[in-house]
């Protein structure tokens, strides 16, 4: 990648961490730290990767990118805003009665969400879905979903990926959020799912493991899954938990909590350094 | 006159019906007892085998609806409305997405593969989630009719079928509406408000009745939701008394509907007849239906407690 190409997404991804902070601080509530720790995947995808039109939000030949960790929707407003569907003073609006910026993904009423999802394991159904529609229709458009290391324990998550594997769905790219906590602790006591790399590719998937924060990884991850022709392409993105903000990384506490003011201040004021 | 399941008719209307709306079709290893299979065998390319894994199926259905597509995903009603009711609820439902549930082997009618399979419970399960349309065929005629609303409705449709063959009692020329109740006899004594295969049996109450010197009116609600509210208000207040009867629970399903609606508006004795509040057994279909009273005597039964009531 060059470096101009990596400086605009390094400035991007660091808006839409200050975009992310300063909506769950409005709402004084919300999804930080999943949210942070995608932020760079969904710059990527929304500033590089995905064949998309804010103009036309609609437009049927479109790409699709379906958040299945729905409760991190933070960061899919944020470079919604970011790349023009909708204003970035709606942010402010998050989670608050008059906005169509609703505490999980709403297709219905926010331009650019291409499924409603929030409920864990269902998201990535609903982009097999999609993938299958494409190929149904032979179109080239492509899929892109993105699930946490702590939903994938939903058994409905494994029925999917059994269905994109089955039906060869080549233009389905799945990413998963591997920063290694959930709501109860690390992922690896309440629930493992590991080794996920090989259960990854036991279902069939063309398996891909990165660093989720490192751009040049993320753009080969994502050429990879483009060149698969047969199967699904999985990238297991291991990340940081609450990435960027040096008090919320790694920390399990700040998966659903807000900022108070003080905190924000000190949040917004890191992210404003070139790192 | 014709005799078979609405199950199906179902699977016939869907090929007869597949290249005028474009319809997709997904099922869940059942497409041999849904009769998705009809289907299938005709358009193979627009079928897709899901596999035992329901969520995932009504998923699946909701993202290729959220790309323009109208799809029919099937299975027993059990694992539709029951199984999978969070995926309906969250990700057909909550955006509204054209996904029609095609649920079969509703109701006690099973028969031998019993409680597990006997649904009892969808109509209440799926009346709840707000803007899904609910409707239990009464026949084949009007089964077929039910999918061809389906496909032109704008929204998610739940679609109630019976495993059992069941006697052709409509017209051929019947007229079915969503929303829209119909009068199948009229009658001033009591109403008698039925659904799904019950509306067979309900007609033979009447007759029951009417050599008892009692005129009862007998109305078909297919569409449970949303529901004729003025054509029950005015039996409620045309007959004085109303008997609800279906293949269901008692808790949640027709019976409850039609009391909201009167409650709120007309008040009159209303006595439902359903499955109470228990689960169903193991046996030959009309053996099971005939044990839970599911048929014209235990409505006439209700009937005369339900005129009993009347002040």
């Amino acid at each position: 990648m060059n470096e101009a190409d990596k400086k605009m997404l390094a400035q991007t991804a660091r808006n839409i961490r200050r975009d992310i902070i300063e909506q769950v601080h409005s709402a004084k509530s919300g999804h930080p730290g999943g949210s942070l720790s995608i932020a760079d995947i969904i710059t990527y995808l929304y500033f590089k990767e995905m064949n998309i039109d804010p103009a036309d939000p609609k437009k049927a030949d479109r790409d699709r990118f379906v958040l299945s960790k729905g409760h991190t929707c933070p960061a899919l407003y944020a470079a919604l805003a970011e790349r023009g569907y909708f204003s970035t003073k709606e942010l402010s609006g998050f989670r608050s009665l008059d906005s169509f910026l609703q505490g999980h993904p709403d297709m219905k009423h926010t331009p650019g969400v291409d499924m409603s999802s929030g409920s864990l394991g269902q998201g990535i159904s609903a982009a097999c879905g999609m993938a299958l529609s494409a190929k149904l229709d032979k179109k080239d458009w492509r899929v892109y979903s993105v699930l946490g290391d702590g939903e994938i324990e939903e058994g409905q998550v494994w029925e999917a990926f059994m269905f994109a594997s089955h039906y060869k769905l080549s233009n389905l790219c799945v990413i998963i959020d591997r920063n290694g906590l959930q709501i109860d602790g690390k992922c690896k006591d309440v629930m493992s799912t590991e080794p996920l790399e090989d259960k990854m590719k036991a279902f069939g998937f063309n398996t891909v493991v990165i660093n989720a924060h490192d751009f040049d990884e993320i753009e080969s991850a994502f050429a990879k899954a483009r060149a698969e022709k047969n199967k699904p392409t999985a990238i297991i993105a291991n990340s940081v938990k609450g990435k960027g903000v040096s008090f919320m990384e790694n920390q399990v506490s700040w998966h659903g909590t807000a900022p108070n003011d003080e905190q924000y201040e000190q949040a917004v004021s890191e992210l404003a350094e070139v790192r | 006159m014709i005799k078979e399941a609405t199950r199906e008719s179902y699977g016939k209307a869907l090929a007869e019906f597949a290249e005028q709306y474009d319809l997709y079709v997904l099922d869940a290893d059942l497409s041999a007892a849904t009769k998705t299979g009809i289907f299938a065998k005709k358009y193979p390319e627009r079928f897709v085998e899901c596999g035992i894994a329901e969520g995932n199926m009504m998923t699946v259905a909701a993202g290729m609806a959220a790309t323009g597509k109208t799809v029919f995903a099937s299975t027993f009603a059990m694992f539709a409305a029951g199984r999978a009711f969070e995926q309906i609820r969250n990700s057909i439902g909550y955006p509204h997405l054209n996904v029609k549930i095609g649920a079969t082997h509703a109701g006690l009618s099973v028969g031998e593969d019993g409680a597990t399979h006997q649904c009892n419970e969808d109509i209440a399960l799926m009346r709840s989630i707000p803007g899904m349309v609910v409707i239990n065929p009464a026949d084949p005629v009007e089964a077929r009719l039910a999918v061809k609303a389906a496909a032109e409705h704008d929204g998610p449709v739940y679609l109630r079928f019976g495993r059992m063959a069941v006697e052709q009692i409509l017209p051929d020329d019947y007229k079915f509406e969503i929303g829209k109740g119909v009068v199948l006899k009229d009658g001033s004594d009591v109403a008698i408000v039925a659904t799904g295969l019950m509306v067979a049996q309900a007609l033979k109450a009447a007759e029951i009745l009417e050599q008892k010197g009692i005129n009862a009116a007998v109305i078909n609600i297919s569409s449970i939701k949303p529901l004729d509210k003025k054509l029950i208000l005015d039996y409620s207040i045309k007959c004085g008394a109303i008997v609800t009867s279906e293949e269901h629970s008692v808790i949640g399903g027709l019976g409850s509907a039609v009391c909201e609606a009167v409650s709120e508006s007309a008040p009159c004795p209303v006595v439902r007849h359903g499955v109470n509040d228990e689960f169903g057994r193991s046996a030959a279909a009309l053996k099971v239906l005939d044990y839970y009273g599911l048929n014209a005597e235990g409505i006439v039964e209700k009937a005369l407690l339900a005129i009993s009531l009347k002040k």
